[in-house]
């Protein structure tokens, strides 16, 4: 008998969009029909605006549902399930078999390498992983290659590091290899702190085994016997499916002693890193392994020669380890095959803030800015214009409207100032203020900031001061060339990269948003609308319809009008949220 | 709630000889308390060996840890880049306001405690929170304050 295959989209967007009653829902009706159903469970496929997503595999091949809640998803059960009639309404075109051609294509200027089983496998079953040439990398290096051979492809392939430094993870792995030690150790860097990136949690949630498998193919290489995951403690369901993985990794001798029969021997452990930002930093990281406040050191000694406990260490990001089994099985060739010169193969972002399709995207390198925001992200909501994307989280910066054809490779973005970083991409757009924008970066590493260096504790401090005052209408005269000052005196003398960096959202913004940080200073105005102290709320009687969304938005109160009447706002209980202004269909409310 | 110590150690003696175990058993008292009791401190050097002042001083490093007991229900209000850009101070105005917190993170009656958060990695679905385990995303004014009453209506 034939058999059918449901799966739902289970990872942390999907269970927050309500893809835990479906799934019940789902569970429940394939009880009452039989067993030729299977309910499954996969990772997130990128598109978590449509989340939830539920899958069918039929005969016909997979159909594709998005935004499923229990009432369509009784429909796809009865329609398509049982009835062998797919729900059209209800389909995401593009990775349906009978689908129409999509008005967008979201995954054809995509390439899926880190991101290839993710949406596609059970995370929590490796048999699945397996089955999709899961540890063939692993196997291939234990038994038929050499920790040197699998050095050179790495080397060869050119991929570098995709925690945001860029650092040649060949050339990383080669230093450590070298390190004189019996004991060596590898950790992987999960502890994705920058606010607006979701890479890493979704590759863990959607794919552990394949950050495994990269993890063991790169203890054989170095010679470790012990690996750590660093793993945000935010993230309970990433650190539960990697428990999960861990435990049938090593149920089928992936781990442990003589894996596969050959004389390499390694466990992994999971951390839990307590939450601060500075961990990203290699040395605070292995500070905080120790059970110490993750502090950096000087470096050298790097970590390559003597990092957690003493030992030689090395340390990839998520992502990278990701990308180790893939490059292993096709070769350093396949993979240069993809992205340019210095930045080769593929690179996932994750796309949020005010963009249509805020997902998971992996796209070669090389593909130019314009095209992962409108063509793949689908541009900004409701039609406003496009005002900036921030790359690189508080160690980034935000580029502007006439840089969108940069080129997303390492060097590319660097050369404007912001850089590549660990992935996440945030848009805004007209209606968001850049002077606030690095006001509330600036707050973020002030706080962040472990205190060790002078400049970076206080220096931020300093420059949030000022960013706030300016925000609050009280910028005066020689504001923006203290911030400049700051700047370049914090970047030069601190330790590590949470301080060189830290000081870039308000220089690049400087730069290319400057008329805005001049409008608060010289005029006391906030052409985005946002800081309050410059602003007052007002409905333009001709665009309002009447129509009450902003009266049941107003959290006090403070609109009247008859329906279908032009309505007012009484400015003294006004408290400046906007909520009026999100909702309002006629872009009626304004700010001045 | 009073904590006894034998509740405490408990919790702190399992990690005896266990190499950078700081962080792991300030996590696991907060996971089973809800915070850190200050005699944690005292216990921990007595058991593990650890100085007080070197967890004390690793508890106020890292952010996840509280010296502080916490509402039943712990809301998490995401304030990460994403969130921001969409809106975030405004839910945590509405989320305040609602609960009727003026100067203190926890409501009266000890159901409730806000706190804000860096970012909680659902940036696609901004502003997003977190109320115990489960996330909630798209937020608004309205749908915010619904969810809290949906679990104060759970209290009654």
């Amino acid at each position: 008998m034939d058999t059918t295959t449901i799966m739902v989209g289970y990872a942390s967007c999907g269970i927050a969009a309500g893809a835990k009653d479906v799934r019940k829902l789902l569970e429940a009706k394939a009880a009452e029909n039989g067993a030729r159903i299977t309910i499954k469970q996969t990772g997130c496929l990128g598109i978590c605006y449509d989340e939830p997503i539920v899958e069918v595999h039929d005969q016909a091949g997979r159909w594709v549902y998005r935004k499923v809640n229990e009432r369509k998803a009784e429909r796809i059960f009865n329609e398509h399930v049982l009835g062998g009639k797919p729900v059209e309404g209800f389909l995401f075109h593009e990775l349906s078999a009978g689908g129409r051609e999509p008005k967008q294509y979201v995954f054809r200027q995509q390439q899926r390498i880190a991101l290839a089983n993710s949406g596609y496998i059970d995370p929590e079953n490796i048999d699945d992983y397996i089955a999709r040439d899961g540890y063939a990398a692993l196997r291939h290096a234990l038994l038929e290659s050499s920790p040197d051979t699998i050095l050179q492809t790495i080397i060869d392939s050119g991929l570098r590091g995709r925690g945001g430094a860029g650092f040649p993870t060949g050339q990383k792995w080669s230093l450590c290899k070298k390190s004189r030690g019996d004991v060596k150790y590898l950790i992987c860097n999960a502890d994705e702190g920058d606010p607006g990136a979701f890479m890493d949690r979704n590759l863990l949630e959607g794919d552990p085994h394949a950050v495994l498998e990269g993890m063991m193919i790169a203890a054989y290489v170095i010679g470790a016997r012990e690996g750590y995951i660093y793993v945000r403690a935010e993230y309970p369901l990433a650190i539960r499916r990697l428990r999960i993985a861990i435990d049938q990794a090593s149920e089928r001798r992936f781990l442990g002693r003589d894996i596969l029969g050959s004389a390499f021997c390694f466990d992994i452990k999971i951390k839990e890193g307590a939450g601060a930002f500075v961990c990203g930093e290699e040395t605070a990281l292995c500070a905080s392994i120790e059970g110490e406040r993750g502090m950096p050191r000087i470096r050298p000694p790097f970590p390559a020669e003597a990092g957690l406990w003493g030992k030689p260490t090395n340390n990839n990001n998520v992502e990278t380890y990701a990308n180790v089994p893939w490059i292993v099985r096709h070769g350093a060739d396949a993979y240069k095959a993809f992205g340019t010169g210095k930045s080769t193969g593929t690179k996932v972002f994750s796309l949020a803030g005010k963009i249509e399709r805020g997902g998971l995207v992996e796209v070669p390198m090389g593909i130019p800015l314009r095209e992962v925001i409108f063509d793949i992200g689908g541009g900004i909501p409701k039609k406003r214009a496009f005002k900036a994307v921030q790359m690189g989280g508080p160690s980034g910066g935000c580029l502007p409207a006439t840089l969108l054809d940069t080129p997303v490779d390492y060097e590319s973005i660097t050369a404007t100032g912001a850089i590549m970083g660990s992935g996440g991409m945030v848009v805004m757009d007209e209606r968001t203020c850049m002077v606030e924008v690095s006001r509330f970066f600036l707050s973020f590493t002030q706080k962040e900031s472990c205190g060790k260096c002078t400049f970076c504790r206080l220096g931020t401090l300093r420059m949030l001061e000022i960013l706030n005052r300016i925000c609050a209408g009280e910028g005066r005269e020689g504001d923006l060339e203290a911030l400049t000052e700051l700047a370049g005196l914090i970047k030069s003398a601190s330790l590590c990269g949470l301080g060189q960096t830290a000081p870039n959202p308000v220089l690049t913004t400087l730069k290319y948003f400057r008329e805005e940080y001049e409008a608060h200073i010289k005029h006391k105005q906030c052409p985005a609308g946002v800081c309050k102290n410059l602003i007052t709320f007002h409905i333009n009687a001709d665009l309002c319809t009447g129509c009450t969304a902003c009266v049941k938005a107003c959290p006090v109160d403070c609109i009247r009008g008859q329906k279908g009447e032009p309505h007012t706002i009484t400015l003294d209980d006004c408290i400046k949220c906007g909520s009026c202004r999100e909702v309002c269909p006629t872009d009626a409310v304004y700010t001045r | 709630m009073e904590v006894t110590a034998d509740r405490l150690l408990d919790l702190i003696r399992p990690f005896k000889g266990n190499d950078g175990a700081t962080i792991p058993v300030l996590q696991a008292i907060q996971t089973n308390l809800g915070y850190l009791p200050p005699e944690s401190f005292a216990l921990i050097e007595q058991e593990l060996g650890i100085p007080a002042s070197k967890a004390y001083g690793v508890a106020t490093f890292y952010a996840q840890f509280r010296t502080t007991p916490v509402g039943k229900h712990l809301i998490k209000v995401c304030d990460g880049t994403a969130c921001h850009v969409r809106g975030s101070v405004t839910i945590l105005t509405a989320i305040r306001d609602h609960l009727d917190l003026k100067d203190t993170d926890t409501t009266t009656d000890k159901v409730f405690t806000v706190q804000e958060v860096a970012c909680l990695g659902c940036c696609s679905l901004a502003p997003v929170m977190m109320v115990g385990e489960t996330t909630y995303g798209s937020l608004s004014f309205e749908k915010s304050r619904e969810i809290l009453d949906g679990y104060r209506a759970k209290e009654a």
